[in-house]
């Protein structure tokens, strides 16, 4: 097991299927997010059951665990491959056949790692920890819903949001089939398909994050015009 | 026409090196680049100067001698040639070309434009091998191979193992070599008795020797000289999850 973690293929293995892991995850979020459109009882109701159920709240750990084993070892791998290289090329022109996410997926993580935290701080932290303002309708749900309408009033906040999908879709786009390839499942005529799969599921990701925010951020600024 | 050069110039391996730019005048453009460096080291040795030292052999895109980086890329501009197969005609008059070496930790300048590939034969030896006595050619249709297999396994074999994939990889990866010699030999029946354990040989090895960690990038296959697909990587891949990565590497010996 030592040497299998020792060595970048192990390392990249395990890369790959964190990253598969956190796909996964996003479009179970983006699913619960959709639920805003349907309005505020069902949002909070939809809130309220994913905070309180013991499958769901059982699965946080699991998913912090990927998400930090993720980080940890692609940093690890990105130190290392930048120092397989210590004298670097004067000039480079790249305009040979890889995609500029493919070469910035570091930068691209970590940026999104960035909003993370600020997400994090703006929504699930005080929804689990704080305490937030109650639904009118139940004493105990809390209002999500105002939570987060609050947020996308904000024109900063849905700025760094969307940029923040953008940067996400990139990285996934590059992700997914790049994972596809790590664990093997692919060949010349698939990987094709495969890229176009992770872009298409970068862009539904993407944009249906980015739906939200800005959708309340102009329905606040009609309602308040 | 009239060519500025930025060569990178370095004395030895623990030298530290520095580009130096040389104009040459009169360079034609029915010249191969590498006759434009014959032409330039000319010049130099009439002048008493040292001549820039660069690799080459074969002259004719299959030895995988050359190299260079060229204005930014491996084996200069253009799709699947080698660097002694580039014509000044991708030039014109008063360019300004920049020429690196192979940059990779595992590639040391020797001199010049010239380094040291001797890690990719450590890769080889560590693996890249059949033990299998195969004797003298055989009856071609004794081992009956199907037609798609046979030329996936000569896709592979084209390699002429010239580094410039490692050279074009932002990570600084020797993947799509090992892959192709992984691949020409897992598919064919001759390379499978060490099929288990060569993959996880090789790779092990390009890590001992600081290479880098593929990313999935495909650098390296829009610049390899022979046009080797980075499917070949997903192979080498399967083939590393076959050998159960070298039975979790020994039961973690
Ligand atoms: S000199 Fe032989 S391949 Fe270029």
């Amino acid at each position: 097991m030592r040497a299998f973690l020792g060595a970048s293929v192990g390392k990249k293995l395990i890369v790959g299927l964190s990253g598969l892991f956190l796909i996964l995850f996003l479009v179970v979020h983006l699913a619960v997010n959709l639920t805003m459109f349907a309005g505020r009882d069902t949002y909070n109701a939809v809130a309220h059951w994913m905070g309180t159920n013991p499958a769901i709240l059982a699965m946080r750990p699991v998913l912090a665990a990927g998400l930090v084993v993720h980080i940890l070892v692609s940093s690890y791998l990105a130190w290392s491959n930048w120092r397989s290289r210590p004298e670097r090329y004067a000039m480079v022109d790249a305009a040979g056949g890889s995609t500029w996410a493919s070469r910035h997926m570091f930068v691209l993580g970590g940026l999104v790692i960035l909003f993370l935290g600020l997400h994090l701080s703006s929504f699930a932290i005080p929804m689990t920890f704080g305490s937030p303002p109650l639904a009118e309708n139940s004493p105990v749900m809390k209002d999500a819903y105002a939570l987060v309408t609050a947020r996308f009033g904000l024109w900063w906040y849905v700025s760094l949001y969307t940029a923040a999908m953008v940067f996400l879709g990139l990285h996934v786009a590059h992700g997914l089939q790049s994972a596809i390839q790590t664990v093997g499942l692919s060949n010349r005529r698939w990987r094709r398909r495969w890229a176009r799969v992770g872009n298409v599921y970068a862009a539904v990701v993407a944009v249906g994050f980015a739906s939200l925010p800005l959708y309340f951020f102009i329905q606040s600024q009609v309602g308040s015009a | 026409m009239r060519i500025q050069l930025k060569i990178w110039r370095q004395e030895t391996a623990t030298h530290k090196g520095g580009f130096v730019t040389h104009v040459l005048d009169d360079v034609s453009r029915e010249m191969s680049f590498l006759e434009m460096l014959d032409y330039l080291n000319t010049t130099l040795i009439e002048r008493g100067e040292e001549p820039v030292v660069f690799e080459h052999d074969c002259r004719e895109g299959i030895c995988g001698c050359c190299s260079l980086y060229i204005n930014g890329r491996p084996h200069g501009p253009g799709k699947e040639t080698t660097t002694c197969e580039l014509r000044m005609t991708k030039f014109a008059d008063g360019d300004t070309i920049v020429i690196e070496p192979w940059r990779s930790k595992a590639f040391p300048v020797i001199r010049d434009l010239m380094v040291d590939r001797t890690a990719l034969d450590q890769i080889l030896q560590a693996g890249g091998f059949i033990s299998a006595n195969t004797g003298a050619a055989p009856e071609a249709n004794s081992i009956p191979i199907s037609k798609e297999r046979s030329d996936e396994a000569f896709d592979a074999a084209v390699c002429i193992g010239c580094g410039s994939c490692t050279a074009a990889c932002p990570n600084g990866s020797v993947m799509l070599f090992v892959a192709a010699k992984v691949s020409q030999l897992a598919l064919l029946p001759q390379g499978q008795p060490e099929a288990k354990r060569r993959a996880w040989a090789m790779m092990a090895k390009a890590d001992e020797l600081g290479f880098g960690a593929c990313s999935n990038t495909a650098a390296c296959e829009a610049e390899c000289p022979k046009g080797i697909d980075i499917g070949h990587i997903a192979r080498l891949n399967r083939e590393l999850f076959r050998g159960g990565f070298g039975s979790l590497a020994t039961a973690a010996s």
